[in-house]
């Protein structure tokens, strides 16, 4: 009987581990459909992807108040919005540190961050990570890039230089955006990116 | 200071020494609270094969106001270098394809068996041990 037990045991942590990689395995590949949400905005409000009137795409970026490398991009990310809100792609930001681990990243305090530097995009909180884990965003800031029909069709980096925007050489989420709103295909849709890894919640 | 090359080399590696090579920042908070226990693991293991490296990632004017004091503070002078490239897309991959370049993250080589083993987020002693010891049989 024992010995089925222990069978048994090793059966289940076979699942559970398998489980495990299924999980990393959701992450969404590119020309995948994203998950819409419905989530709480500094504004009080909730938001989803579908609330969002004549978007031709929908740029969302997991980033926070706190990491220096959210810090680093947030004037760029303000700028991206401003230069292609307008053409139907607005950036959707999206906090996903448990505010438990990381006070900094609380809602208060991004309620704050958003007013101090006139956030002219929507900042909204997943609580529950759910939505970062679907989108298999792992570190902020990391961008996603989702067509009309919310495909992913780019992932990852802002540009080639985090530290100086005026050597920048590469804008890897502009020239996707940019051959999008062109119809044409982009050339570079996978790009890596350091940055603060998720303050997931403790179990 | 060390480019890509110093990464290829360190994946490229046939000897017998142990590489365990951290990718962190003093701006990190998870990856300065997992420093002590690699430190820990290199004064158990003091064994000239096993070499612990600490890539840091802070930012290039942050050297002299951040990282210096850091390291100095933590006497951690011989392992720590500084990660001199400006664009991690050029060689994220190359550490682990599937690293999303989330720190910290670290990667054990031992050229000589083989060995290749990449964690992205904190290792707690006892698993940096379990690791360790996987090179050792």
């Amino acid at each position: 009987m024992k010995k089925y037990f222990l069978s048994f045991l090793f059966v289940c942590y076979f699942y559970t581990s398998q489980h495990a990689q299924e999980i990393e395995k959701l992450a969404l590949a590119i020309g995948q459909t994203a998950p819409d949400f419905n989530l709480k905005g500094v504004d009080g409000k909730l938001h989803s992807l579908s609330s969002i009137k004549n978007a031709k795409g929908y740029l969302v970026v997991f980033t926070c108040n706190h990491c220096p490398f959210s810090q680093a991009y947030e004037k760029r990310i303000i700028a991206i919005h401003q230069k292609f809100a307008s053409k139907g792609v607005p950036v959707i930001a999206i906090n996903p540190n448990d505010g438990e681990r990381e006070p900094a990243d609380n809602f208060e305090n991004m309620i704050k961050r958003a007013k101090e530097q006139h956030y002219p995009f929507l900042y909204l909180l997943d609580a529950d990570q759910r939505i970062a884990k679907a989108y298999g965003a792992k570190r902020t800031p990391h961008v996603f890039l989702l067509d009309a029909n919310k495909k992913l069709i780019y992932t990852g980096a802002i540009d080639d230089n985090f530290e100086e925007p005026k050597e920048v050489k590469i804008k890897y989420l502009e020239n996707a955006i940019k051959a999008y709103l062109a119809k044409q295909s982009i050339n570079t849709p996978i790009t890596k990116a350091i940055g603060c890894g998720i303050k997931w919640k403790k179990n | 200071m060390i480019k890509v090359k110093q990464l290829q080399s360190w994946k490229a590696s046939v000897s017998d020494t142990l590489y365990i090579i951290n990718f962190w920042a003093t701006w990190c908070k998870p990856c300065v609270e997992e420093i002590p226990d690699l430190v820990k693991l290199s004064k158990n293991y003091s064994d000239p094969k096993i070499k612990i490296i600490l890539v840091s990632n802070d930012f290039k004017k942050h050297i002299q106001s951040h990282l210096i004091p850091f390291v100095k503070a933590n006497h951690i002078g011989s392992n720590v270098v500084f990660m001199d490239e400006p664009n991690p897309n050029d060689w994220i991959e190359l550490i682990d394809p599937n690293w999303s370049g989330a720190i910290p993250a670290t990667l054990f080589i031992k050229g000589n068996i083989g060995f290749s083993e990449f964690h992205e987020g904190v290792l707690t002693y006892q698993e940096l041990e379990a690791i360790l010891k996987k090179t050792r049989q």
